[in-house]
């Protein structure tokens, strides 16, 4: 167990019960350490990918846009623009003499293809070292083909991925104000945070029309430069995931005073919290009777369906890795519901308050863990016994390899997770990989 | 052939490239050595995405070590963080080797892997437990994912072969960026033939490997590097890569630096191409083609009999690596198919020539071939030829849905579908694999198509 652990990492390891809480995080990866995270660029691409109607340009080599080509599953309504993978393809010529030109050039030619709405130039580790003004260049396009431009300062190495959320929310937050706000209603707001995964965002706005509140922008699910443009007209910004949109939520609040809620989609608790809070916001008793009423009926209909899988499920252990912490909160308590135990749970970027509130919601023993490595985990899903991991496409080979059931709560699942329908299908699919034959078969349980 | 689309590269911008970054090939050659670590000098994006999307090909994990530079390292070097990257993934992980491959942030900053290399050991030189290294350069601005993959596999050899080795009889087998299954098959054609190899790299157990009881550090297999120190005096050098330029292959470099004669070659992939590297075998091994290798080739014959009529004059778009594109270009015209366009993200500039060699006496007329496309062009052009098939990695997906065209998966990467570990791409076995998957697509449409329904062929 110990050799698995880098003395320079033991302080971003913490056993609840141990000791007094103690965690440090927020801190650059270890070099060497094999870390779960990715980089500033690829914290702005998760961010702004799902705006479909937006050109998204990748200026850099050719590494960068092509692994994030189609890397989401992301749905729109509409446009697709944002599924194709744009880059500008950098050559050693461009690294040496500059690569504005070719900047230029290719977001003439695209822009010219594909009429856009707005444009996204996605800087990488090598324009920030060759010194190309893409602020320049982005101005120069801007004014000749009369659509909003805007460059993102998504710089690989200058932070990790939540540097990266925030130069995306400033990217975005340029877009704010520049829409006609006059019809909108009092009762409205932004749902920011969600991604519209398997149409999740689709799922929770239907919750909140069916509760009498009009949705102005999904930032970014679904997501369309022209909503972004009007969304400082909504009266309430609804925040999911601790940190992707946070920061435009607060430029907002600065700026137009849009007062904020932090909220989470996933799971009965917070779902239902979720829409409470949003109608306590408005204050408007009929508003409050249609949520209950929602809540009753998707309950209804939920909670006799979920009885079969808690209690296959009961006592069952998980283990929860995912990239923000915020989630990692609904998935503990999502798993609690389900009557199973979290005897490990981290992220790749939470921040102390984030592990303070995980500390407090686990039971005793329960590993709590920051910018994670595959040794670590591997050594704690042993160490825990656990019948399923939760986490991302990098986590699940680690759990197979050692016979592990596996939930994926990742970028490119084809199921809802998030609302009351999403609960069902997490505790099936939970379920499914938990209860399989086929570990009958892996050496773990052939003892 | 008269395609009224404008000559190649006319676009500034690129749109679903085909091709990858030249880091990602080194970390996956890398991972082919004996209990050693791919390690890129650079920011921890790169090793993150890359494992991604390796993850998503082999269903296996990989773990590759990083520098992890941040804002300070890239102004004041990324030395630092490199060695203490190096001491870190020595502790946890004991590896015998550490690939070091560099990526555009740390070309372009001007760090000097060989030197920081060498000055790790001087300074480390109490230390007795240090692992190999292998340093390559791999700026993501130039070339792609394979002159990545052949520069790692050049680095390794270039490196750590010894000079003065005995000789013995081993043959080296640089078979290129193949999958797990193929280099199961090779090693089976060797021991066959009853000769050791030295097949670099080795991936087929370290990214197909069983479930297993306990996490391993780096999974084994690989090319063992007592093999690796001994290249240098082994008998003969095979080397798949008509695409490579000749005078600077590895094989190239065994044979100039240590008198090892290279036999370079195309992928043996259909009846043709495996009968010339099953001829070098018999030369260099003084043995007939064993027995069963003789029948599976038998039966291949058998099999293209069986089933020429369903493929015969079928169109194909062949896409991917220029390597493997000219391997399948071979297999699928020798058994009747007519590819009418050739693709890659690659630009070596010998594409068109190695086609040429492969097919001038079975296709009436040639494909077009086109090097430095990526999706947006390849797709451009398929909807223009209007072909039967597309044959390539998961990739072409988007394309072949939008054209309704059937695809069929082969190479690197399979990101939809299960098993691209497994595909077996070379030899008479192969063949007959990609033969019957091609043979029941166009059956398949068919019948799908066909307002009966019918349950004969």
């Amino acid at each position: 167990m110990q050799t698995t652990i880098l003395e320079q990492r033991a302080e971003q390891i913490h056993r609840k019960g141990d000791a007094p809480f103690s965690i440090s995080c927020d801190k650059e990866s270890l070099a060497g350490a094999v870390s779960q995270r990715a980089c500033v660029f690829c914290g702005s691409r998760v961010v702004l990918y799902p705006i479909a109607d937006a050109l998204h340009l990748v200026h850099g080599p050719i590494g960068c846009a092509v692994y994030t080509w189609d890397i989401r599953g992301a749905l729109s309504s509409g446009p697709e623009l944002h599924r194709l993978s744009f880059s500008t393809d950098l050559q050693e010529k461009d690294v040496i003499f500059g690569g504005e030109e070719k900047l230029y050039k290719a977001l003439v030619e695209l822009i010219d293809r594909h009429q856009p709405k707005g444009a996204f130039v996605y800087s990488t580790c090598i324009v920030g070292l060759i010194g190309d003004d893409l602020e320049a260049v982005c101005r120069k396009v801007s004014k000749e083909k009369g659509i909003p431009v805007l460059p993102v300062q998504s710089e690989g190495f200058k932070g990790n991925k939540r540097a990266g959320y925030e130069a995306a929310c400033k990217a975005m937050f340029r877009l704010v104000g520049k829409g006609d706000t006059s019809s909108i209603s009092p009762h409205s707001i932004n749902i920011l945070g969600d991604f519209n995964l398997a149409g999740e965002t689709w799922l929770i706005r239907e919750y909140f029309e069916r509760m009498g509140v009009e949705v102005v922008a999904n930032i970014t699910g679904d997501g369309r430069v022209n909503d972004i443009k009007r969304c400082h007209g909504a009266a309430l910004n609804v925040v999911q995931c601790s940190g992707a949109t946070m920061d435009l939520a607060k430029m907002m609040k600065d700026k137009y005073g849009t007062p904020v809620i932090r909220v989470s989609y996933f799971g009965i608790e917070d779902m239902s919290e979720a829409l409470y809070e949003v109608a306590r916001f408005f204050n408007d008793p009929k508003m409050l009777e249609r949520t209950k009423n929602l809540i009753r009926e998707e309950l209804a209909v939920l909670t006799p369906r979920l009885e079969k899988y808690r209690g296959a499920l009961k006592g069952k252990r998980a283990a929860i890795y995912v990239g923000g912490a915020f989630k990692a909160f609904s998935l503990v308590k999502a798993f609690r519901l389900l009557g199973m135990k979290v005897v490990m749970v981290g992220s790749q970027t939470g921040t102390k308050e984030d592990y303070e509130e995980l500390e407090e919601i686990t039971d005793d023993g329960t590993i709590i863990v920051d910018d994670s490595n595959p040794l670590e985990l591997s050594a704690f899903l042993k160490e825990k016994d656990v019948d399923i991991f939760v986490g991302g496409v990098k986590e699940r080979p680690i759990a197979y390899k050692l016979g592990v059931a596996f939930c994926d709560h990742n970028h490119e699942r084809k199921e809802i997770l998030a609302g009351y329908r999403g609960m069902l299908n997490f505790a099936k699919e939970v379920h499914a990989s938990v209860t399989s034959p086929v570990w009958r078969f892996v050496p773990r349980r052939n003892k | 052939m008269k395609i009224k689309t404008a000559p190649k590269n006319k676009f500034v911008s690129t749109t679903n490239a085909c091709k990858l970054c030249r880091p990602m090939g080194a970390a996956i050659a890398f991972r082919g050595v004996e209990n050693a670590v791919p390690f890129l000098h650079g920011s921890q994006g790169c090793a993150t995405y890359m494992r991604r999307y390796i993850i998503s090909h082999f269903n296996e994990p990989i773990d590759i070590a990083s520098s992890s530079l941040g804002e300070k390292n890239a102004v004041f070097g990324g030395g630092p963080n490199l060695k203490l990257g190096l001491d870190n993934v020595s502790a946890k992980y004991k590896p015998s080797l550490v690939g070091v491959a560099t990526t555009c942030l740390t070309e372009t900053i001007g760090d000097d892997a060989p030197g920081l290399i060498k000055e790790y050991f001087r300074e480390r030189s109490d230390k007795t437990d240090l692992p190999e290294l292998v340093n390559v350069s791999t700026p993501s601005y130039s070339g792609t994912h394979m002159e990545g993959f052949h520069g790692a596999v050049q680095s390794i050899v270039e490196q750590l072969a010894d000079e003065n080795v005995a000789p013995h009889d081993a043959i080296n087998l640089l078979p290129g960026f193949v999958s797990p299954s193929d280099i199961r098959y090779l090693k089976e054609v060797m021991a066959d033939f009853g000769r050791a190899a030295t097949i670099l790299p080795d991936i087929s157990e370290t990214l197909d490997g069983p479930a297993l009881r306990e996490y391993p550090l780096i999974p084994p297999g690989g090319t063992p590097l007592k093999q690796i120190h001994a290249m240098g005096g082994a008998k003969a050098t095979i080397e798949f890569g008509p695409t490579l330029d000749p005078n600077k292959t590895t094989g190239t470099l065994l044979e100039q630096k240590h008198g090892v004669k290279n036999h370079l070659m195309g992928l043996p992939m259909g009846i043709n191409e495996t009968d010339a590297f099953f001829r070098v075998l018999e030369l260099l091994t003084g043995k007939p083609t064993p027995e069963r290798h003789q029948a599976e080739r038998d039966r291949l014959v058998d099999a293209y009999v069986d089933g020429h009529k369903y493929v015969s004059g079928k169109r194909a778009v062949i896409y991917g690596e220029e390597d493997l594109v000219v391997g399948l270009t071979a297999l699928l015209a020798e058994f009747g198919i007519h590819p009418v366009l050739c693709a890659s993200g690659g630009n070596s500039g010998r594409l068109k020539e190695a086609i040429q060699a492969v097919t001038k006496d079975i296709l009436p007329e040639q494909p077009l071939i086109r090097e430095g496309h990526d999706f947006y062009e390849i797709a451009a052009l398929t909807e223009e030829l209007k072909p039967d098939l597309l044959v390539g990695h998961s990739k072409g997906y988007p394309m072949s849905r939008k054209l309704d065209i059937p695809i069929i998966r082969l190479g690197f990467p399979i990101h939809d579908r299960l098993g691209g570990q497994r595909l077996l791409h070379l030899g008479y076995r192969g063949a007959q694999q990609i033969f019957d998957l091609i043979a029941n697509a166009m059956i398949q449409k068919k019948q799908d198509r066909s307002s009966v329904g019918y349950s004969y062929m």
